[in-house]
């Protein structure tokens, strides 16, 4: 059995079908990449893993259990943190606070949580942020916030959406050296990215889709030089 | 910094503790119990509304389930309508979780209009349960008490107990995840919180007090019918403006909010004390909307979340930016 795994899975919304069959595993340590034309439907399979829009067909497993039906929070409480695409801040609370509210996740008390918060946004380098609104973060910041968040609720995966979009490249940088110290620390990582530099330095293998359905995986290269992959992105001749 | 805030608060309790010692008109005790039962009620929808982000036009579900609980422990069942202080709580709650049970399934204006619908029905209920309610005839007991001193003391003990274990709550885990919701559901649900749970326990806090407040108002004013209890303007929007005008979202802004919206009835009521032409009295409805139009465009955060920005002519100091949760 592997980590996790995806089986035939499909999500109809009315009559379109916006993730068709679709199958793939990811390994314990490994970062596996999710990439795609606009509107292939890699935020929907991160949408269907975490429950947010509920399941037409097809099954999906994390460590050999079925998550099938469970609630968007508790596929939180069993392991599979998450960002969003377009980050949702708490607006109205600190840094800290932010990373707190998600650190309580494991533990009901105040102590402990503030000292995970600290310890994750050390660690994502954040420590003199702390008390900043999240109001007043720059886009660069908030991307950063939503990783650190979604650590301190101790993911065992971590679905990474777009974290780089927006970015300057200094930040970039910055953001796939965080990635690999996150996959360092022993959390498997799954990454929707539409910037091809940031995905192929960094994925062990990479799935990709359009139109809900896969037409290429294998090494980066591999995908890279494939030619329904190329197709995709830039055309038939 | 937390020094000063415990001194100020025992200041302020010490105050409210020897006022009716200080002041013997039956009159101005009355207002501060009136004021006092409002802070329960403005802090209990500031709760739901002002941390959770559950803005409720139905309130007065709660009052007037407490309320009843206590008026019905005399006429039905014939015990003292003291059993009520412990009766109130309890059923006020139940009826919150039915509420929750139906209406966080809605979200945004949905859900403040489900709820407006629901108080309407409990209302109608009270109104057409005759046997069970007495209908619009009310209930009448008798007060325990001719000097207002014990029910001074108790609404007092009550609004403390209730600011008190408020603030503890936002300070805890509860806090935050309600802060959470307030902020973003969809966010906090991919926190690992489950935003049904945790709106249902704020909803219970909340209910349970003001269910509270409405078995103490029973108690003291010793008459209640459908109209005042149930009553949609004289309980849900007043405990909305309560905790608007004070400050939503903050500890202090329904307490605030509490003293100035009773002073501002009781102006109005008595047509400031019969200075002013008598129609004034009939038009607090319209000055009431009138000052939720000011508050709103001039300050949206209440008199205590903007209180550095309305203060800052004299007090010298530019307005804070809003950093710390729940502030403004």
């Amino acid at each position: 059995m592997s980590f996790f795994e995806t089986k035939h899975l499909t999500k109809a919304f009315g009559g379109l079908v916006a993730v068709n069959n679709l199958s793939f595993k990811v390994e314990e340590g490994e970062i596996y990449g999710l990439i795609g034309p606009n509107g292939s439907g890699k935020t929907t399979v991160f949408n269907l893993i975490t429950a947010y829009h509920p399941i037409t067909s097809g099954t999906i497993h994390f460590r050999g259990k079925e998550t099938n039906g469970l609630p968007t929070w508790k596929i939180c409480k069993i392991g599979i943190g998450r960002t969003f695409q377009i980050v949702k801040p708490l607006r109205r609370m600190t840094v800290l606070e932010n990373v707190m509210t998600s650190a309580f996740c494991r533990t009901s008390s105040s102590m402990v949580a503030r000292d995970r918060a600290i310890e994750v946004l050390h660690f994502c380098e954040m420590e003199k942020k702390l008390d900043y609104s999240a109001n007043n973060l720059t886009i660069g910041d908030r991307k950063r916030m939503e990783i650190a968040r979604a650590l301190a609720t101790e993911p065992k995966l971590l679905l990474l959406d777009e974290t780089m979009a927006g970015l300057t490249p200094q930040e970039q940088v910055e953001g796939v050296q965080l990635i690999r110290k996150i996959r360092n620390s022993g959390i498997t990582i799954i990454i929707v990215e539409h910037i091809m530099q940031v995905i192929m330095n960094i994925c062990d293998r990479i799935l990709c889709i359009n139109y809900g359905q896969e037409i290429a995986r294998g090494t980066p290269s591999e995908v890279a030089n494939n030619q329904a992959v190329i197709e995709a992105y830039l055309g038939k001749e | 910094m937390k020094h000063r805030q415990t001194l100020i608060t025992l200041g302020i309790l010490a105050f409210f503790a020897i006022f009716p010692f200080l002041v013997t008109s039956d009159y101005y005790r009355h207002i501060f119990i009136i004021a006092l039962m409002w802070v329960v009620i403005g802090s209990c929808w500031n709760l739901l509304a002002g941390y959770t982000g559950q803005i409720s036009f139905g309130h007065a579900i709660f009052f007037g389930v407490g309320a009843y609980s206590a008026g019905i422990c005399t006429t039905k069942l014939g015990i003292s309508a003291w059993w009520g202080m412990l009766l109130g709580g309890p059923m006020a709650m139940l009826a919150g979780l039915f509420l929750g049970w139906i209406c966080f399934r809605l979200r945004g204006s949905y859900f403040n209009l489900a709820t407006l619908a629901i108080a309407e029905v409990f209302r109608l209920v009270a109104i057409y349960w005759r046997d069970f309610t007495e209908g619009m005839q009310g209930i009448l007991i008798i007060t325990t008490f001719r000097s207002k001193v014990p029910y001074y003391f108790l609404a007092l003990g009550l609004a403390a107990l209730c600011v008190f274990s408020i603030s503890r709550i936002i300070k805890s885990k509860w806090g935050f995840y309600f802060i959470a919701i307030r902020e973003d559901q969809d966010a906090a649900e991919a926190l690992g919180i489950s935003s049904f749970r945790y709106k249902s326990l704020s909803l219970m806090v909340s209910s349970f007090f003001t269910g509270l407040a409405g078995a103490f108002y029973m108690n003291y004013m010793g008459f209640i019918d459908p109209e005042v209890v149930f009553s949609l303007y004289f309980i849900s929007i007043m405990a909305i403006l309560v905790a608007i005008i004070g400050g939503a979202g903050t500890i202090w802004g329904p307490p605030v909010g509490a003293f100035i919206m009773v002073l501002l009835q009781e102006l109005f009521r008595s047509s400031f004390f019969g200075y002013a032409p008598k129609w004034v009295s009939e038009a607090h409805a319209l000055a009431f909307g009138l000052l939720v139009i000011l508050a709103i465009r001039y300050m949206a955060n209440g008199v205590v979340g903007d209180f550095p920005k309305i203060f800052s002519p004299w007090y010298g100091k530019k307005p804070m930016p809003s950093v710390a949760a729940g502030g403004n």
